[in-house]
């Protein structure tokens, strides 16, 4: 039997699977993604460098890293060429050895977060390197929210949404992996979803709708699942409510040990780790339209409608989120094993750079949009555009290539 | 009434189900097709993860 309703990923294709040179990459990344659990601790590392010298400047160090050190590595080492057979697939897919070092990671982010909650209240700081250190631990909880969304998708091992609702915690976003599964894997490339930015947006413009947004999806869709089951929303069934009671029950504890500091420490540490999340929403779709069928609906996601990045150290950062088009292909596949493929659309860095440059709209702008316009060759009706611009936008740029 | 043998799939990520009494005839899909008849390269209609991603429910 054939179907109509099947050409999602027929026509691409993965790159070339794996030689024996990068067949042994890929078995060497099985060490490399030990740094998940060796990040979180760089805000500690700087913060204990800080200390000995007592130049409080270095609390800022995870900063820098995320946003000067990262895309100058990911400039210097380049692309990642590798993508493991099916052979490998099989084999490498199934390991509980990655799984092991999520759970890892799960415990770093909260020694991370506890330890500079330490570090800001026990020593003499300037205001300045305070905040330095609450930023460092907000970059933290942005890579935290990348293992919760790895986790969180692993819907049927409940070892893994239990450390995806852990590990969200730390800044407290457990709604996201409700919120990112059941709405933004359904709506992405859409004016509806509040997770894809549109051409002409800015950053600024985005979160305002994306975190309200995503909060009031994830509560409607946790509500009616549980209304289903004839529970109600406010109950501890609620997994909105789980990781939250978690989040509250640290952060009062931190409070009460570590002093009203933590007030804005928290605060600031559990914001720039949801901003990390915005600039990632921001970058995996910006401006990416699925069109409508005959009947109004939207055709199926297909790899054009997400941003890659193939870039080889922040892709083991970031668990090869990166590799964003097979992750919404097969949204379960598990980061050892996310593929590369051919005749996407393709980032000029990789996210540490693009999040940098996300902040600074005119530079977004004119690096993003004329990527846009090439991906809907020149036709601004195939473009998510924000409404608020679409005539400027279409005056300037509408010039649908014609068929010859 | 319904075939006993007839089988439902969840989708483990947006929770779509699909029920092989009803099919999915929007999508070629007759009603009746069993799960493992469908193509392999078909994919959720609501958010476009792989057959793979389908998980046997109740």
């Amino acid at each position: 039997m054939t179907s109509k309703a099947t050409q999602l990923y027929a026509d691409a294709h993965p790159v070339a699977q794996s030689d024996e040179k990068d067949s042994a990459w890929i078995k060497s990344k099985r060490y490399w993604y030990w740094i998940s659990v060796i990040l979180p601790a760089a805000p500690l590392i700087s913060s204990y460098f800080a200390i000995e010298t007592g130049y409080g400047i270095l609390l800022w160090f995870t900063v820098a890293l995320m946003y000067a050190i990262l895309p100058f590595i990911d400039r210097i080492v380049g692309l990642d060429s590798s993508n493991p057979s099916d052979e490998l697939v099989d084999k490498l897919k199934d390991d509980r050895y990655y799984v092991y070092i999520m759970y890892l990671a799960t415990a770093m982010h909260w020694v991370s977060l506890v330890g500079m909650a330490y570090v800001v209240s026990h020593f003499e700081w300037s205001w300045i390197s305070i905040l330095g250190g609450a930023l460092s631990a907000g970059i933290v909880n942005g890579v935290a929210l990348v293992a919760g969304h790895e986790m969180g998708h692993k819907v049927n091992d409940k070892a893994q949404v239990t450390c995806a609702k852990l590990i969200l915690a730390c800044s407290g976003y457990g709604h996201f992996f409700i919120e990112h599964n059941k709405g933004h894997h359904r709506h992405v490339a859409t004016p509806e979803d509040p997770a894809s930015s549109k051409m002409g947006e800015t950053i600024y413009k985005f979160v305002k709708r994306e975190i309200p947004g995503a909060f009031k999806r994830a509560w409607e869709l946790e509500a009616e699942r549980l209304h289903r089951m004839g529970k109600s929303e406010w109950s501890l069934s609620n997994e909105i409510i789980q990781p939250a009671l978690v989040t509250v029950t640290a952060y009062t504890l931190m409070t009460a040990y570590f002093g009203p500091i933590m007030i804005p420490f928290l605060a600031i540490a559990a914001a720039f780790g949801w901003w990390q999340l915005t600039c990632a929403n921001y970058v995996e779709h910006y401006g990416l339209l699925r069109q409508k069928d005959d009947k109004g609906r939207y055709e199926r996601c297909q790899p054009h409608h997400s941003w890659n990045s193939n870039h080889k150290a922040s892709n083991l950062i970031l668990l090869h989120l990166q590799r964003h088009s097979d992750h919404h292909a097969h949204p379960t596949r598990p980061y050892q094993v996310l593929r590369d493929f051919e005749d996407v659309p393709v980032l000029p860095s990789g996210y540490p750079w693009m999040f940098f440059i996300s902040m600074i709209p005119p530079v977004w702008f004119s690096v993003m949009n004329p990527k846009v316009i090439e991906w809907a060759e020149g036709d601004m009706n195939k473009v998510n555009l924000d409404a608020d611009v679409r005539d400027e936008m279409f005056k300037r740029y509408h010039n649908p290539k014609v068929a010859a | 009434m319904s075939n006993p043998e007839y089988k439902k799939y969840c989708c483990v990520t947006c929770d779509l189900i699909y029920d092989e009494e009803i099919g999915f005839p929007e999508e070629g899909i007759p009603a009746g097709t069993l799960f493992e008849d469908i193509p392999d390269d078909w994919t959720c209609p609501e958010c476009s993860a792989s057959k793979s991603d389908f998980f046997l429910t109740n």
